[in-house]
């Protein structure tokens, strides 16, 4: 393995941690959360800022009109809450009062995807990077680990514009940089190869560095590419690196309908037409388990990339 | 000294205008328009305090105004212009193709005045709760101003809203409810009915006033008494009684004319009841 962690840490807590460190040196950083504060990690930014911090209960609908109103004042909302809150619950609210506003509201979204685990499938959100990139003017983030959550959560303050930001529960790899400088919009190549290409996003992104592990002792050279921003997409680097192998694999803890895999097959319909294999959710509701056990029955683990990667390169020596 | 003289002769004049606006794309919304046209007046020419001039998307030291239900932005836009915020002349562009005047406001078009895009109902009172918190974290004593239907008051985000500003001593900000008691498919009440909208808004711990929506003296006084309301610790909200159709005989309490255009014949007649007074776009 390339890359080695420096231990299990959460997602949440990167977001978290950036929260804390933007509210100490950014003055106009202010955060909202939906009854969440724990779960978020936002506890740190809520002791340390009592005034820029908003509590605004169990109602998410008015946490979004709150934020895009804090905008015009100049505020920096970053709004906080779990993932099927922060978006399918809240669709039209974001639309108006944020994307079609073109307001600077950052929406942060805890526990994404199936690794929220135990509480089931009405808590596991898997649709939401399709819904969030359908918007005009919202970039669309999906970090990795913590330290990437952290470095992501910092680079969004200086962007102005919409932002949805996902990142998850479980406790994961923590194997990126501590001091990564994270640029939206800039895919980050992971290891160098070959003969296919992987692209991850999220909690994925490890797998995929296990399953390249797995096929280079099979005698089989994988480029994985690190996809944390779903929009805008780096087209080039998607590019540059199918050229390069003629084949690839997405990988991601979402839905194959709207996600990411689904972005990619656009730019690679269109401008490189390769063999192109999707390691995500197909069409169905989670349910209840552990997160490794969920990851393993619904096909999101290295092994099923592996066997994704054999068949794309088997389709492009056909 | 406020001048009712000149503040009737522009309501009577904006009520000219939605017609006209409404009439030349065959589509809008003319009844709430008609209906707020004396409220949009005296809030623009009398209570707001902001720059026509000078308009920037943060208002620091402005008042500010959000439209939350959005369909009304027939009057609103008449108000802008005439208030110097456009020329008038960008009026005959209302829901015509390239235009800045969009069917529902939106700030995507860059129309001074217009910060926040409205239309889909129920979102305006958060965004004024946040605009209002802004305000107070940057010391800035100006006050936000909202304006709601009454049949939008049925969606749950308000109540949402409603809740969480007096939770918070939101307290710079004034909403107001144009309550003509019609919505799209009938009177309010028919529909799903309000009940005791003061009561309620009493127990949400608002403060509450009422006025004749569409007597100027005692709107443009329900107003200002609402400005000396604010400071206190409750959110403000002003319910203005209000006839749908305002001005124009055939459409006075006709929920009918919500979303409609008049026709060629009924553009004449209303045209004859609608004096121009302050002068044609």
């Amino acid at each position: 393995m390339k890359y080695t962690s420096t231990g299990n840490k959460d997602t949440r807590s990167g977001f978290g941690a950036g929260l804390y460190e933007l509210g100490k040196v950014n003055p106009n950083v202010v955060a909202l959360c939906a009854d969440l504060i724990g779960s978020l990690k936002m506890e740190d930014f809520s002791r340390e800022f009592p005034d820029r911090f908003f509590q605004t209960g169990i109602a998410e609908a008015n946490m979004i009109g709150l934020s895009a109103g804090l905008t015009i004042g100049g505020k920096i909302p970053f709004a906080g809450t779990f993932a099927v809150f922060a978006t399918g619950r809240v669709y039209d609210q974001i639309r108006q009062s944020v994307a079609y506003s073109n307001k600077n509201v950052k929406i942060c979204a805890s526990h994404a995807g199936i690794t929220l685990g135990e509480d089931g499938a009405t808590h596991q959100m898997l649709e939401d990077i399709g819904l969030m990139k359908m918007l005009p003017n919202m970039t669309v983030i999906n970090t990795c680990d913590y330290n990437q959550t952290k470095a992501a959560t910092i680079a969004i303050a200086n962007h102005v514009g919409p932002v949805y930001l996902r990142f998850g529960r479980p406790a994961v790899p923590n194997f990126t940089p501590a001091d990564q400088q994270f640029t939206i919009g800039k895919a980050v190549k992971l290891t160098e190869g070959t003969q296919v290409s992987v692209f991850a996003t999220g909690h994925l992104v490890w797998k995929a560095l296990e399953a390249a592990d797995m096929l280079e002792q099979q005698g089989i050279s994988a480029e994985v590419v690190n996809i944390h921003t779903i929009k805008p997409l780096d087209e080039e680097a998607i590019i540059r690196s199918i050229q390069k192998t003629g084949c690839a694999v997405t990988a991601e803890e979402h839905m194959m309908n709207g996600g990411l895999g689904d972005s990619i097959a656009q730019v690679v319909a269109r401008i490189h037409p390769v063999p192109l294999e999707m390691v995500a959710i197909n069409d169905t509701f989670g349910e209840s388990g552990t997160p490794e056990e969920l990851m393993v029955k619904y096909g999101l683990d290295a092994p099923s990339i592996v066997k994704a990667a054999k068949r794309a390169i088997a389709r492009k020596n056909n | 000294m406020t001048d009712f003289e000149f503040l009737n002769k522009m309501a009577a004049q904006v009520r000219r205008d939605v017609i006209r606006m409404v009439h030349r794309p065959s589509s809008g919304h003319p009844g709430g328009s008609l209906g707020c046209a004396d409220f949009f007046t005296a809030l623009y020419f009398d209570v707001l305090r902001a720059d026509p001039k000078h308009f920037t998307m943060d208002g620091t030291g402005e008042d500010l105004f959000f439209l939350s239900n959005g369909h009304l932005s027939a009057a609103w836009y008449s108000v802008l212009a005439r208030r110097g915020y456009f020329d008038v002349k960008e009026l005959s562009t209302f829901r015509l193709l390239n235009s800045r005047l969009q069917g529902h406001p939106t700030p995507a078009e860059h129309l001074p005045g217009i910060r926040i895009a409205s239309g889909s109902l129920g979102q305006g009172l958060s965004v004024g709760c946040g605009a209002a918190l802004a305000k107070k974290l940057n010391g800035d004593s100006h006050l936000v101003y909202t304006l709601h239907g009454d049949g939008e008051l049925q969606e749950g985000q308000i109540w949402e809203a409603a809740l969480f500003a007096a939770a918070k001593g939101i307290d710079n900000l004034i909403a107001t409810v144009d309550y003509n008691g019609k919505q799209i498919d009938g009177p309010v009440d028919t529909v799903v009915g309000l009940g005791d909208l003061k009561a309620k808004w009493l127990a949400f711990g608002w403060d509450v006033l009422e006025t004749n929506g569409n007597d100027m003296p005692a709107l443009v006084k329900t107003l200002h008494e609402a400005v000396e309301h604010t400071g206190k610790g409750k959110p403000v909200i002003i319910l203005m009684r209000t006839q749908m159709g305002m001005g124009v005989d055939f459409m006075v309490g006709n929920h009918k004319w919500h979303g409609k255009a008049p026709n060629d014949e009924e553009f004449a007649k209303a045209m004859a009841q609608l004096p121009e007074t302050i002068g044609d776009f």
